[in-house]
């Protein structure tokens, strides 16, 4: 069987792969796909912890499902500010929405 | 005596019908305009009613706690029932402050409300949470209804940049604490709070390695709740943009349940790492102290300011969370109800230094800081309010702010933390210089142009009279506030 810590390396690329995305990306669909990176590589996590220290019980398979749903609702909200910005602005281009500075 | 498990869910059942009747109102058809006036009235009677529930249940709870609910997910003690009190009385006071604000901003009232009030209903759950899986839950529902809020106002170009502004910062965050909450997971084979401590403790425990990153991953997301520097770049932009009493409302009730949840998360489930988190909470303290300080002096906008102003009570706040338990408890200044009676204190000043900005901005469509030259002669009640907000910000004796501080740096003097109480000290003569900059344009510059007299609203006057008394109360008869942080602090 596959060691436990190949998933864990798999999961923490895929969370700096993400966050990398986040930081470098322009447009603000592009940083939002970054995110989905970053809470995908938990699921990783999550499934993989479960399915070799606790396999009995379900509550890593539980908490996956909690953040598949709130991932969810999450992109609803951030793409519906997106389109509002577009509408405002006509870009989604994070260094363009720079109305405010410190 | 244990209190039925339907009562314990009180206070957020009131909340949740409530929105429901709200959110429902906007589909009856027939006259919107009377119907839109009820709106405000109904979520007061609703968060009234909340607050009632949350009192019986603070009288009826003795420690140990009264018990816990959905399955040790939600653990009903007196800390988390003084916090909900806290969420309660902001987003009343917040939906006092938009009656006016609102109306003639947007057509959707009816949602608005309803989103005030499941934000309001996420910190009842958050600061109530036992487990990090319900941490997670409640911090999203608060986030994402914060971030919709924030950018409320559709066609105005601000409020949008800061609602988009404050999303990506905030997804972020959480990401990386959920990263840190699978770490966590991963080391302990639970999420609850208390038997994560316990699974900690067990000397065989072959991945206590992945706590202190698990740890630095869970704070990025707290930190950013509490808008603590590094992670406070999203406030000047969502505060500047975002609807007044929403900023007002940004200021204090997330600020309170991140508290809530980082002293909660921490000192039950961490309790044994305390010398690593101690370290980690105090440099982040010193961070934010001085950096948000220097900043504030620089800004022109009102609004902007007072989002430094509020990342710098972040630091203070985190002085009484450091300093929790070294010393010994016998002692006078006890840390967590320093943290207590600050945010009780900070809540009064910040929603009413928000009231007046409010009420200003209704008058003359302005934040910025110069144009509240001469203000006292336009308004005096409005320049006379501000200034007890302001001396109470500053920690000026006779406001609740001068109690909040005096309790956080007593008890950092009281655990031997010498560098934090300094520190916090030197920043808060610095914090005075741009409170009473700002008071000096009130009081002694003459008005720039036409100086009309502001009139206020009847609600604007509530909100003002009522956030004026109890911020001078608890500056000048702190003894009943402080017993009831000190009853409320106890979290075993």
């Amino acid at each position: 069987m596959i060691p436990l810590h190949w998933f864990l390396i798999v999961a923490a690329a895929l969370f700096c792969i993400g966050l990398y995305g986040v930081l470098s990306r322009r447009n603000a669909v592009g940083i939002l796909m970054g995110i989905e990176l970053m809470l995908n590589a938990v699921n990783v996590n999550l499934v993989a912890f479960w399915r070799y220290l606790d396999p009995l019980e379900s509550l890593g398979q539980v908490f996956v499902l909690f953040v598949l749903a709130v991932a969810a609702a999450e992109a609803a909200v951030g793409l519906a500010l997106i389109i509002a910005i577009y509408r405002n602005r006509d870009t989604i281009i994070v260094e363009d929405i720079d109305l405010m500075k410190w | 005596m244990t209190t039925r498990t339907p009562f314990l869910f009180l206070p957020q059942l009131i909340l949740l019908l409530t929105t429901l009747v709200v959110f429902g109102i906007e589909l009856v058809p027939g006259d919107e305009r009377r119907r839109k006036d009820w709106l405000p009235a109904i979520a007061l009677t609703g968060l009234g009613g909340a607050a009632m529930a949350i009192i019986f249940l603070w009288s009826r709870t003795t420690t140990p706690p009264a018990g816990s609910i959905l399955a040790g997910m939600i653990v009903v003690d007196r800390f988390a029932l003084f916090f909900q009190i806290l969420a309660v009385t902001t987003t009343a006071l917040v939906v006092l402050l938009s009656t006016d604000y609102m109306r003639d901003r947007t057509p959707d009232q009816g949602e608005f409300y309803g989103l005030l009030l499941i934000v309001c209903l996420a910190i009842t759950l958050v600061v109530a949470a036992a487990d990090l899986l319900m941490v997670y839950v409640g911090i999203e529902l608060l986030s994402l209804t914060s971030y919709v809020l924030t950018g409320y106002l559709r066609e105005d170009r601000k409020s949008t940049e800061a609602g988009i502004k404050y999303f990506l910062f905030g997804a972020t965050a959480s990401a990386a604490m959920l990263y840190g909450m699978s770490l966590f997971y991963g080391a302990t084979r639970t999420t609850n709070l208390a038997a994560i401590a316990t699974a900690l403790s067990e000397a065989e425990n072959s991945l206590r390695g992945l706590v202190i990153p698990a740890a630095v991953f869970l704070l990025a997301g707290f930190g950013f709740k509490i808008a603590a520097v590094p992670f406070h770049q999203w406030a000047p932009d969502a505060y500047e943009g975002a609807p007044t009493p929403i900023t007002a409302f940004l200021s204090v009730g997330p600020k309170t349940a991140g508290f809530a949840v980082l002293v909660r998360v921490f000192l039950i489930a961490l309790p044994n790492f305390y010398p690593d988190w101690m370290a980690l909470l105090s440099s982040i303290s010193i961070i934010t102290m001085i950096v948000s300080n220097l900043v504030a002096i620089f800004q022109t906008n009102v609004k902007r300011m007072m989002a430094y102003s509020s990342i710098s009570h972040a630091g203070y706040i985190l002085i009484g969370i450091v300093c929790w338990g070294r010393g010994g408890f016998g002692g006078s200044f006890e840390g967590i109800s320093g943290v207590l009676i600050y945010l009780l204190a900070y809540l009064f000043t910040n929603v009413g230094a928000f009231a007046v900005i409010t009420a200003f901005e209704e008058a003359t469509g302005s934040s910025r800081i110069e144009d509240y030259a001469g203000l006292v002669s336009r308004s005096p009640a409005l320049a006379w309010a501000m200034l007890v907000f302001l001396f109470s910000l500053a920690g000026i004796p006779g406001t609740g702010g001068f109690i909040g501080k005096l309790y956080v740096f007593g008890a950092a003097i009281q655990a031997r933390a010498y560098t934090l109480a300094v520190v916090g000290i030197i920043t808060s003569v610095i914090a005075a210089f741009y409170y009473l900059n700002l008071l000096r344009y009130v009081f002694f510059q003459p008005p720039t142009e036409n100086p009309k007299s502001i009139t206020l609203s009847a609600t604007a006057k509530i909100t003002l009279i009522v956030t004026c008394v109890l911020t001078l109360a608890i500056g000048l008869y702190a003894q009943p506030f402080l017993q009831l942080a000190q009853a409320s602090a106890n979290l075993w």
